[in-house]
């Protein structure tokens, strides 16, 4: 990468004074212009990205930088530290060090991702992109378009059925024969985990179902001559080579499922109690519940890091496979 | 393990049979095929269940939690078209829309300028940008807010929406550099061999040669702000700009007055444009789902 970004630097310098001159001077050679004219960071290339990048600045990299210091100090929503906070140091890691209901917020994000993200999400969308390749047009179709609509629906309206599917006297009290159960209150992070489940398995389904197409028959019909069971084919032959597909549908679900705020906070707001507060509620609940602003941040700090960890893990071990 | 035997002999059973019947190319009616089948369907039924109340409780005249046969009306639908409801839903218009104009009309430039010129770094930008993509909304949420204190930005749709535009744009540079690699360089050359300027090229040749990824981007940005929920309730407290998610979250605080059937009539219609523009679309999004080992590059 490092040779390849010189390579492209020395490009850049050496043919842009001449090409300059040529085109000055003749307007006929104007592929040979083109093909140098690329090689140089030319003034209209900066026009068409300014906008994008003031927005980014602005919108994007300046509440970035500005989590980093909010995050070290002791800012308030209301009250006196609202205008006269001060940087702390290292005050908010002490604090959240000693901070219980973190602790448990923390142990309830990586539940809540295990199971709904990585083991629920990834495994049920291989087994759908699985089971639909060789299914019946009208089954795939339908069954697809089910998965699909839970998917593109808008998150409150999905958070909304969930709230209504787990009720006393709800869908799944029925379907279960236990009609007077409340299990938003009974089992809350088990209902929220498989809201997000039923939610977002399409994404994986999809990314499996493309990749899955890319796989070469031949190599499979070669494996079923000789002699090799479906299962077999599937693990010896369709997962390898979807490996590099697999490793970016977990980093991406991951990252996608740390952040989920939405559906949760729709259908439960963290409660009860704190049973349902994973980190990105409770970044929310203290900023904007308990006004402490400068530890919300520093919790999202931490949820950033989290997600860092998990990318690294992931993206590592791809590496070592390879 | 002791399950692959099992299959092993069955598959062996099955195999002259499949080589007998050509038309399917995976057998269907095997134990192996039926069972497939029953498994996806109990999967989709499930899946189907948490619909079942909203769709039944829309049309309802005296729905609660439960499923049950509805009292047929549409005094539910008739309703939620009041004032409120519908002042919500211009706003979700609104939010939408700018956020999308914004986010792909400027991810187009930047796409372009990525995808043609000579950015200085462009692989690092990239990496960025993919890296942007995936940062959680909650550690912006605070500075953001803090900022539009500072601007006096707060309780208005088109600075929330900025900010959505903002948060969408590196997705949408990374969609859209992928469509626009994909039309072929000649046909720019030849544009620009026969004297047109950049502006000109980019937009009679680049922009309609791309407008199936301009669509599935402009929707994909739309769908994404048409269900904003945690932006506007942050930065826009003001009640006339609240949009139809919020509405619905506030519907559902009212434990009191909870008016079961107008709040799933009013998730339906709110749900309905953005399920019938991603169908519309649904063939150039699956093409967009193609790149999977794109990290890898």
């Amino acid at each position: 990468m490092e040779r390849s970004n010189k390579k492209g630097l020395a490009l850049m310098q050496a043919p842009a004074g001449t090409a300059r001159g040529i085109r000055r001077h003749e307007r006929q050679p104007a592929v040979l212009n083109f093909g140098q004219d690329r090689e140089r960071f030319g003034w209209s290339s900066l026009l068409l990205l300014a906008p994008g990048t003031a927005l980014l600045l602005l919108l994007f990299l300046g509440p970035l930088s500005y989590a980093f210091y909010l995050g070290f100090t002791n800012m308030e929503l209301i009250g006196p530290r609202s205008q006269h906070y001060s940087f702390t140091g290292t005050a908010n890691i002490v604090r959240m060090m000693h901070d219980g209901s973190l602790h448990k917020s923390f142990v309830l994000t990586i539940v809540f991702l295990l199971g709904s993200a990585i083991v629920g999400q990834s495994v049920l969308g291989m087994v759908l992109a699985l089971l639909m390749q060789p299914a019946l047009r009208l089954v795939r179709l339908s069954v697809g378009a089910v998965i699909i609509v839970a998917w593109v629906m808008p998150e409150v309206a999905a958070a909304l059925m969930w709230y209504a599917f787990a009720q006393t006297g709800g869908t799944l009290g029925l379907l279960l024969g236990r009609p007077d159960n409340d299990f938003l209150a009974t089992h809350p992070l088990l209902i929220v985990s498989m809201a997000n489940l039923w939610r977002h398995v399409a994404f994986s389904m999809l990314m499996f179902s493309a990749a899955m197409r890319n796989v070469p028959p031949d190599v499979l019909e070669a494996a079923e001559i000789e002699g090799a069971s479906a299962w077999r084919r599937v693990l010896s032959v369709t997962l390898p080579i979807m490996r590099p597909t697999i490793v970016t549908n977990l980093l991406l679900v991951t990252i996608a499922n740390l952040s989920t705020f939405t559906l949760i906070y729709v259908m439960t707001q963290g409660g009860p109690g704190m049973d349902t507060a994973t980190l990105a509620i409770y970044v929310y609940l203290q900023a904007f519940s308990f006004n402490q602003l400068g530890y919300g941040t520093a919790v999202a700090l931490l949820l950033v890091l989290l997600g860092a960890a998990f990318s690294l893990l992931f993206v590592r071990n791809a590496r070592v496979a390879d | 393990m002791p399950g692959s035997r099992t299959e092993r002999v069955q598959t062996t059973g099955t195999a002259p049979k499949s080589v007998a019947s050509p038309a399917p190319a995976y057998p269907i009616f095997t134990l192996g095929g039926v069972l497939r089948h029953v498994i996806l369907i109990a999967i989709g039924v499930a899946f189907l269940s948490p619909f079942v109340w909203l769709v039944l409780a829309s049309v309802d005249a005296h729905a609660g939690w439960g499923v049950r046969l509805p009292d047929l009306t549409v005094d539910n639908y008739r309703a939620v078209l009041s004032q409120r409801g519908l002042t919500a839903l211009k706003n979700s218009c609104f939010l939408a829309f700018v956020t999308s104009v914004i986010a792909t009309g400027l991810g187009y430039l930047a796409a372009y300028a990525l995808s043609r010129r000579h950015v200085p770094l462009k692989r690092g930008i990239m990496l960025t940008i993919l890296f942007a993509s995936g940062l959680p909304v909650s550690l912006l949420l605070v500075p953001t807010y803090q900022m539009y204190v500072a601007f006096g930005w707060l309780d208005s749709l088109f600075t929330t929406s900025l900010f959505l535009a903002a948060g969408a744009l590196p997705f949408a540079i990374w969609m859209l550099k992928n469509f626009i690699d994909a039309v072929p360089l000649e046909l720019e050359e030849a544009a620009l061999v026969e004297g047109a300027g950049t502006w000109q090229t980019l937009l009679r040749v680049t922009v309609p040669l791309t407008l199936p990824g301009l669509s599935v981007t402009g929707i994909y940005t739309f769908i994404a702000a048409w269900g904003a929920f945690i932006a506007p309730l942050i930065l826009d407290g003001n009640p006339d700009d609240e949009p139809a998610p919020i509405a619905i979250f506030h519907f559902m605080g009212n434990h009191g007055e909870f008016l079961f059937g107008q709040l799933a009539a009013y998730s339906l219609m709110f749900s309905a444009p953005v399920i019938i523009l991603y169908f519309a679309l649904s063939r150039q999004f699956s093409g967009a789902f193609a790149f999977g080992g794109g990290l890898k590059g």
